[in-house]
């Protein structure tokens, strides 16, 4: 037994072949487990359910701003005045520190003009969420800081958001996102 | 140094047990353990923390009988749990205050390592153990923050969780399954919730390969020389350092109970009496004191490095912080353990306390102005001390003389007035 085994070291025995296949079951087993046990981590059907939600504006007025709940975040929707709108516009796309439009209903690589922020100009409507940690920036309700650029402030680690929500001061990286959304009426709109 | 067995088993009953299961054995030669005798009040912080973990796990498992991990009544539970629950606000704030006391005794603890160089070899594997358990107990205290679902609770959360958004590509769907949905909310509480009773436990396993390591090494001591002669060097942990140990835990439980019973909301924060609300983030969101330090590290990179976002360099900055205490054995080349005997090293090690104990500062203020140019130098020369200075140190630096032996240097600091005593009796 001892001599077979010298003179044909290298050749892999029957033993080494249900080494190899017992250790690679377990391993192929213990994955297996793996998945269902981290996957149930993930938004369970529940939680997908609630992906759209729908906000009727007609009640905005102009100059006006509200907050909406979607997916546990919440929505800035503004209805921008004429003076706002044209300030936005005309914000030379060298001004903004993050040059991507980072709007769902967009190509990923758009940039960051405001035509390519808004469905309609009149309205912007973006995720309530600072890019930086995730804090709710202010500017929305009535009397809110806006920061200096008019739009909103995250008081977390002071991010200045314009009337587009585009970072233009702070720490935040990229723009507040736009999320996928459409008119469903003039003045209804469908988000997600 | 593990040590050959002292126990005799005395009576027919403790020879049959010593056959079977000897229980009673290693309990008697744990407690016999030959420990330094010139040990300090610094080496105290080892059995208080014991404690403190004790206290946590059995306030803990009290509070989770009275407590509901749902978003719409975790707020109102721990209501309950202060205004109805008999003896429940001591519970509670025994529990809150814990934690903050664990830390500052941990804190302390891995201070007096660092001074007495106690990771150094053979004790690599003590110190990695040790920074394992201080990554453990941050998870615990800020998914047990997150509990009383408060402002504080749940904007922490969602700010700690966001740290992963600044990895490119896996960052976004990491932080949708640790929080189970787009933000944070019910998922979230009850998987922290699960979690938080869980590490604890881990917790309490990794202490036991920390104490089994240092009693194959052997404790450190102030001189940072290895035991020699186990008699004239040593001597038994219990009664000598239960004894001490023992002392020190009472003068700690002082401080302790005086949070607890004059000002158990001394450590905390106003905000968090008030519900959970993802609709409205706090003015100032600012995690608790222990945890002030490395948020001052994650807010000091405001600028981007080559492809390295402001965001990305804070979170790696802040992880790092930690990450470079696994490599500090290696990273110190000094031979010489005890700072005692290094000057120069402990002018930097008093300096690198200062500067933690700022970053702790200025991690609690805005960050804007000054205070960032502040946190970005106490950033600096965080780094700079484990990768800079004690690696040149330990090639540059010309230590003093150390004592011979443990023995020795007891009996040098007693002799001279024993010699005085003896002159004058001739």
């Amino acid at each position: 037994m001892g001599a077979s085994n010298t003179t044909h070291e290298a050749e892999p025995t029957r033993r080494d072949f249900i080494h190899i296949l017992a250790t690679t079951t377990a391993v192929v087993g213990a994955a297996g487990v793996a998945v269902p046990l981290i996957h149930q981590m993930n938004p369970d059907a529940s939680v997908l359910a609630l992906s759209t939600k729908e906000v009727d504006l007609s009640a905005l007025e102009v100059g006006q701003a509200i907050k909406v709940m979607w997916q546990g975040k919440p929505v800035f929707i503004r209805r921008r005045t004429g003076e706002e709108i044209k300030e936005s516009e005309e914000t030379p796309l060298s001004a903004l520190k993050d040059p991507k439009a980072r709007n769902a209903n967009l190509a990923a690589n758009a940039d960051a003009e405001d035509d390519h922020r808004v469905l309609k100009p009149e309205y912007i409507v973006v995720v309530g969420v600072c890019t930086h940690l995730g804090c709710v920036p202010l500017g929305t309700s009535q009397g809110e800081v806006r920061g200096d650029f008019g739009g909103w402030f995250c008081p977390c680690h002071g991010s200045h958001y314009d009337n587009s929500g585009r970072i233009r001061k702070g720490p935040a990286p990229e723009n507040l996102a736009v999320p996928k959304y459409q008119f469903v009426t003039d003045t209804m709109i469908r988000i997600g | 140094m593990s040590h050959p067995s002292t126990y005799r088993p005395g009576t027919a009953f403790e020879r049959w047990i010593d056959r079977r299961l000897p229980i009673i054995r290693f309990a008697d030669d744990f407690m016999n353990f030959p420990t330094p005798k010139n040990l300090n009040y610094w080496w105290t912080f080892g059995a208080i923390l014991v404690i403190c973990l004790v206290i946590q796990i059995i306030t803990g498992v009290v509070l989770a009988m009275h407590y509901t991990p749902h978003e719409d009544y975790a707020f109102a539970s721990v209501e309950h749990i202060m205004r109805d629950v008999n003896y429940g606000d001591i519970i509670r704030y025994t529990h809150a205050n814990g934690a903050a006391m664990f830390f500052l005794a941990v804190y302390i603890h891995m201070f007096r390592g660092l001074y007495y160089g106690s990771y150094k070899e053979p004790r690599e594997m003590n110190w990695i153990l040790g920074v394992i358990i201080f990554l453990l107990m941050m998870a615990t205290a800020f998914m047990g923050y997150v509990l009383p679902w408060g402002q504080m609770s749940f904007w922490a959360a969602t700010v700690i969780t966001n740290f992963f958004t600044a990895f490119p590509i896996i960052g976004e769907p990491i932080k949708t399954l640790l929080l189970g949905g787009p933000a944070v909310d019910n998922a979230t509480l009850n998987r922290f919730y699960s979690l938080h009773y869980l590490l604890p436990f881990a917790i309490a396993g990794v202490v036991v390969l920390h104490i089994w390591a240092f009693h194959t090494s052997g404790n450190n001591n102030p001189t940072g020389v290895e035991v020699k002669d186990v008699k004239k060097d040593t001597v038994p942990f219990h009664p000598y350092y239960t004894v001490k140990d023992g002392f020190a835990i009472a003068v700690f439980m002082l401080l302790f109970a005086a949070f607890v019973f004059f000002n158990p909301n001394g450590m905390g924060h106003p905000d968090n009496y008030i519900p959970a609300n993802p609709q409205v983030t706090p003015a100032h969101i600012v995690p608790e004191w222990y945890f002030l330090p490395f948020y001052a590290i994650l807010r000091a990179i405001t600028f981007n490095i080559g492809p390295i976002t402001s965001k990305l360099g804070g979170v790696i900055a802040m992880f790092g912080s930690i990450a470079v205490l696994f490599l500090l054995p290696w990273l110190d080349t000094s031979r010489v353990r005890s700072m005692r005997y290094r000057p120069v090293a402990r002018l930097w090690f008093v300096l690198f306390v200062i500067a933690c104990v700022w970053l702790g500062y200025l991690g609690g203020k805005p960050a804007e102005g000054i205070y960032v140019v502040q946190a970005q130098i106490a950033t600096a020369y965080y780094f700079a001390f484990f990768l800079i200075i004690l690696p040149l140190l330990g090639l540059f630096e010309k230590p003093t003389a150390q004592p011979k032996s443990i023995a020795d240097s007891v009996l040098k600091r007693d002799k001279a007035p024993v010699a005085a005593v003896a002159q004058a009796a001739e």
